[in-house]
């Protein structure tokens, strides 16, 4: 990491002195090691703030929206799985291309605090890794677990170390065809066969639907609709939002019946049907940790099966599902026949 | 304006017909015309297509006390705007799959295509679904208490 870190920086510095860019999106370190913010930097003054390590999950690509209609290249740190989103938002004409100069970095998984602390480790001032084990300074001592135990949820269900669009590449070794992934230490790397990401969704879906009801409706329940997962929904780039619309009945922060948070979340998990690229940010930064991936992975799970396989964010040119029609698609009785007894 | 749910402590459903102007509105004059008889409680809201049914509209009704809704539309390759109701159909099938997942009854929702010419295909249509939301009973868990005071 500390490696890839140096790298990157001086790619940075580069890329900024020789003018290609005049700003560069990246992460800087919060209050904690393990909140490190998005910021934009400037100057080479201002980038030896410039932080990656193991918590930079944030997808900066929707800051592009605004970032890349200001003047001059801004130069963004993508991972893998962030130009998916970065696609997206380039095919709906949200970010304007030629302002944007892409450095695609690897990433070998993200780390989810939450579950350190799950593992029953506490007062954590730090943490230093190598290869798959993780040594965690604490008030109380060092502690160690496996990296692979502890990443977040979204790096479970990894949709590969491939960058889907990029301008450059920055890997520890020389990178093949826009890969980085012969330089991952194979360890620390989540095994993409062996999770199957509808792994849950097909547990709900064999339940009857009062209780599925009443799963929804303990996980619902907890919403406190501070909006983050529409903020960070690199799909949800509505310049209007219909949330922000203080006659809807549905934009209030503290749900008066239970049919506004039902609602809320139907309308913003389908507002994103057929170009959510199951990037997890929803989820991750939920402070109520709802699993609201779970709402989308369920409309990606009826696309696939219904209209064919189908990634949003692959590339910048298909047309997305909702978009488009087959003569011979299913009729919409079909979800009550494939609905089984219950 | 009210609209009475319950008579002498029966149960009387709301239903919402979504009907395209083209196809399906015409078949329900049909059906009228031909004298063929099909339940009250529908309440038949006319779209110019059936791609204009946002998928809000349907929630929307849920919230202010239906208890079923139904869309009709043009029979797919009969749009009037040739490929609007297949837009529509996509859009219909996954939501009435997201309300499955989250538990609602699946009777609820209906999605039919019915042409100008179909008046009894209409009136059995509506029959039927009439028969399956009184099985189904009322909708408690789209309903929104706030929108009680539109129903008695």
């Amino acid at each position: 990491m500390q490696r890839i870190f140096g790298l990157i920086k001086d790619k940075a510095e580069k890329l900024l002195a020789g003018g290609t860019v005049n700003r560069i999106i990246g992460w800087t370190g919060g209050e904690f090691f393990y909140d490190p913010t998005p910021a934009v930097f400037k100057s080479k003054e201002e980038l030896e703030g410039l932080v990656y390590n193991s918590f930079c999950a944030s997808n900066l690509s929707k800051y592009l929206i605004n970032e890349s209609k200001k003047d001059g290249k801004i130069l963004a740190l993508l991972k893998p799985c962030d130009t998916y989103g970065f696609n997206q938002l380039v095919k709906e004409h949200r970010i304007n291309k030629d302002n944007v100069y892409v450095l695609g970095i690897e990433c070998s998984g993200m780390i989810d605090i939450n579950k350190i602390r799950d593992l029953g480790i506490k007062g954590i001032t730090g943490i230093s890794e190598e290869d798959d084990s993780l040594v965690i300074q604490t008030i109380y001592g060092e502690k160690s677990c496996r990296r692979s135990d502890v990443l977040l949820e979204k790096c479970l269900c990894c949709k590969g170390k491939q960058h889907m669009a990029y301008d450059e590449l920055v890997c520890a070794d020389k990178p093949t065809d826009g890969s980085c992934q012969d330089t991952l230490e194979a360890s620390a790397k989540p095994s993409e066969s062996t999770t199957d990401r509808f792994e849950m969704v097909k547990k709900l879906e064999a339940m009857s639907p009062e209780e599925r009801y009443s799963f929804w409706r303990d996980e619902l329940s907890k919403c406190i609709r501070c909006n983050a997962c529409r903020n960070i929904c690199p799909s949800c780039s509505c310049v209007k939002c219909v949330f922000d619309n203080d006659a809807s009945g549905i934009a209030s922060k503290a749900n008066t019946d239970a049919f506004e948070e039902n609602l809320f979340h139907i309308i913003r998990a389908f507002h994103v049907a057929g170009r959510c690229t199951d990037c997890g940010e929803c989820s991750r930064v939920c402070p109520q940790h709802i699993p609201l991936h779970l709402l989308n992975r369920k409309i990606i799970k009826d696309i696939n099966e219904l209209y064919g396989e189908y990634q949003a964010g692959k590339d910048a040119e298909s047309r997305g599902p909702l978009t488009d029609f087959a003569m011979d698609d299913p009729e919409p009785g079909i979800v009550a026949e494939r609905g089984g007894d219950h | 304006m009210p609209i009475k749910k319950s008579k002498n402590g029966e149960f009387k459903p709301l239903i919402v017909a979504f009907c395209c102007n083209w196809c399906s509105y015409a078949g329900a004059d049909l059906a009228g015309t031909s004298r063929l008889s099909y339940p009250a409680e529908v309440k038949i809201i006319r779209v110019p297509c059936s791609c204009r049914v946002n998928p809000m509209f349907v929630l929307r009704a849920f919230q202010r006390g239906a208890d079923g809704v139904i869309i009709c539309g043009c029979h797919p390759g009969d749009c009037h705007y040739s490929t609007g109701n297949y837009y529509a159909r996509r859009r219909m099938t996954l939501l009435f799959s997201m309300l499955d997942y989250l538990g609602i009854e699946r009777g609820r929702t209906k999605v039919e295509w019915v042409s100008a010419a179909e008046g009894v295909k209409f009136s059995t249509v509506m029959n039927e679904f009439s028969k399956t939301i009184h099985d189904l009973g009322e909708n408690k868990k789209l309903g929104d208490l706030r929108c009680k005071e539109f129903l008695d």
